[in-house]
């Protein structure tokens, strides 16, 4: 993808309407896990085993797990772990991985060749394989989660910013830069970076929503964040072993996961449109 | 041609050396010692006991002299015995690794077939609302957990019908329907978020090759459409689509691992968690490394193909 400045397409944004509905569909979502305690209408731990494997109704809107907790409350909070996850996942690979990246590029010869090659290393993992590792070594909880997506989505950051950090650092107006004598950190700040701005943005989002589903994966499989802190991945694999009795923890929670991961596709797909015309619809 | 293949070649023995020395660390990073989780159950085990052990499986050494053993032993052939049950691991993996291989293949084999009509009829049929479409669908099936959909999956089947068999393995050679019925819906459940990328990708790349002048000019001396989608440019757009298909090798590994738990299949993924949860060193090891070269046997032959195929690449 190559590197186009945001601030010239700022206006531009709004009126994408993938840009618009994948945005309103993550804004909407992260309100509710911001503001989970005040919006949940239950506490996500009671039990209440009178109101077990209910259907939904007007008491509890998505109905009750098997131990008559109340499923809508239980989504809330496990959209504050997912996205805080996620979230924070995205940003150590994108600040590790976007420093190697661009160092790489800006470096190249033997900086090049091991940053790169040290990635295809970390790439040859398939990603939940490398994340199981990671946790099995750090421990389970949502910290050491959130650490070992991060550094399995290092190589996706630093192959990601290289190739456009090439093509800027070889321009002339960097030449420019550098012939009136500015330094390589000089030239990284003002004038790689800013030209980054829609490749991270794009990128940032599309990694979001993989992100999310590797999380509720992980908790899927038992390995990610433990209990009691409700988490998607791991309601729907309590939920998948009364699922012929009552079917509704697993539908919503799984509803949820699927469209945490949607909303920010969603917007990746938009702005990338959005940011660079040329690449419409491309993969 | 040679020089490329020449820097290809020694990249990716360094590759694969760094994955051996990944896959060798990780296992011995994680805290809690093998011999102490074996003997765990034993509330009587002396020092002693527990130091003849580490000694007899060679953990006593160092790091450094442990995986040069290993590495020695590895380039003659021998993946070591498996700590718990003293079988070879090769053996043991063989037994596991060919229901994760099937359902990969069934699972890349579907999303194949059905992508390259789909990215065709995409690409084709363009209007603004098609497209759109298109795009919200695909990402909802790129989105979709794979074990939210085998869990739907399983609860259809059981609701529409119940004589179906949902979950559980047997053998092919056994009962071949059984094994083919069996995996029905674990290979729909892993295939759907891949089938949904590689449609994207065919849809791009078919649309790439129709807004090239040889498809003009086909059309302006009046070949038919369908000759002009299918010979023309299906033949140009296979190029990228190839390339994508094995970067989702790898991902059709770590979707198994979950699918196979959704289904309760006894293959390599299973295999590879409870490996890591006995501290089981060799079979880790000798598992992660048949993975990752797997893996990154695939992209490498991939990239020759695409320099085959593509002339420009040699040059560089």
């Amino acid at each position: 993808m190559s590197a186009v400045p945001l601030s010239g397409h700022r206006r531009l944004l709004p009126r994408h309407p993938l840009v618009i509905v994948g945005g309103t569909l993550v804004a909407l979502q992260v309100l509710l896990a911001v503001f989970a305690p005040l919006l949940a209408p239950y506490d996500p731990l009671a039990q209440s085993i009178l109101d077990r494997m209910q259907g939904p109704s007007a008491a509890h809107w998505l109905g009750t797990d098997r131990f008559g907790r109340d499923i809508l409350s239980r989504i809330l909070y496990g959209y504050r772990a997912s996205f805080a996850i996620a979230a924070s996942a995205v940003a150590i690979a994108l600040l590790i991985g976007g420093a190697l990246g661009i160092l790489s590029a800006v470096y190249r010869g033997w900086t090049d060749r091991v940053i790169m090659r040290l990635m295809d290393v970390l790439f040859a993992f398939p990603i939940i394989l490398l994340a199981i590792g990671i946790i099995a070594i750090l421990g389970p909880g949502a910290v050491t989660t959130a650490a070992a997506i991060g550094i399995v989505y290092i190589p996706i950051f630093a192959r990601l910013m290289r190739g456009p950090t090439l093509v800027i650092a070889a321009t002339e107006y960097v030449e420019g830069a550098r012939a009136i004598g500015a330094g390589t950190g000089r030239i990284i700040v003002s004038h790689i970076l800013p030209n980054l701005t829609s490749v991270i943005l794009v990128q940032a989002s599309l990694s979001l929503s993989t992100a999310i589903l590797v999380e509720a994966s992980l908790s899927f499989l038992g390995i990610g964040s433990q209990p009691p802190s409700p988490s998607l991945g791991r309601m729907l694999s309590e939920a998948r072993e009364y699922l012929l009795l009552s079917p509704w923890d697993s539908v919503f929670s799984g509803l949820a996961i699927l469209l945490a991961s949607f909303g920010f596709n969603l917007l990746g797909d938009g702005l990338r449109d959005a940011l660079d015309p040329r690449l419409r619809g491309a993969d | 041609m040679a020089r490329y293949l020449a820097v290809r070649l020694s990249d990716l023995v360094f590759v694969l050396f760094g994955v051996s020395v990944v896959a060798f660390l990780m296992i011995r990073l994680i805290p809690g010692d093998a011999v102490e989780i074996m003997l765990g159950a034993n509330a009587e085990v002396t020092d002693e006991q527990i130091a003849l052990v580490r000694q007899r499986l060679g953990l006593d050494r160092g790091l450094v002299e442990q995986y040069i053993s290993w590495l020695g032993d590895l380039l003659r052939g021998d993946l070591g015995t498996s700590l718990w049950t003293g079988v070879p691991v090769t053996q043991e993996i063989g037994a596991r690794i060919w229901v994760t291989v099937e359902l990969s293949l069934l699972a890349m084999a579907l999303s194949v077939v059905l992508a390259i009509p789909a990215g065709c009829a995409m690409a084709y049929f363009r209007s603004s609302f098609a497209d759109y479409a298109i795009r919200i669908v695909t990402i909802a099936g790129v989105t979709v957990p794979n074990f939210w959909l085998g869990a739907l999956l399983i609860y259809l089947f059981f609701i529409l019908f119940p004589s179906f068999p949902t979950i559980g393995w047997v053998p092919f050679s056994e009962d071949p329907l059984g094994n083919l019925a069996r995996l029905m819906l674990p290979t729909i459940a892993l295939a759907v978020p891949v089938l949904a990328s590689l449609s994207r990708i065919a849809r791009s790349a078919m649309l790439d090759a129709l807004g090239q002048d040889y498809i003009r000019t086909a059309r302006a001396k009046g070949v038919p459409d369908t000759s002009v989608v299918f010979r023309h440019a299906l033949r140009n757009a296979l190029i990228p689509f190839v390339t994508a298909v094995g970067i989702y090798a790898g991902y059709l590994f770590g979707g198994a691992i979950v699918v196979e738990q959704v289904f309760a299949l006894p293959g390599l993924g299973r295999l590879m968690i409870g490996a890591i949860a006995e501290r089981n060193y060799p079979l880790v090891q000798a598992s992660i490394l048949l993975v990752t070269t797997a893996f990154v046997l695939i992209n490498f032959l991939i990239d020759l193909l695409y320099a085959a195929l593509d002339p420009r690449i040699s040059l560089k």
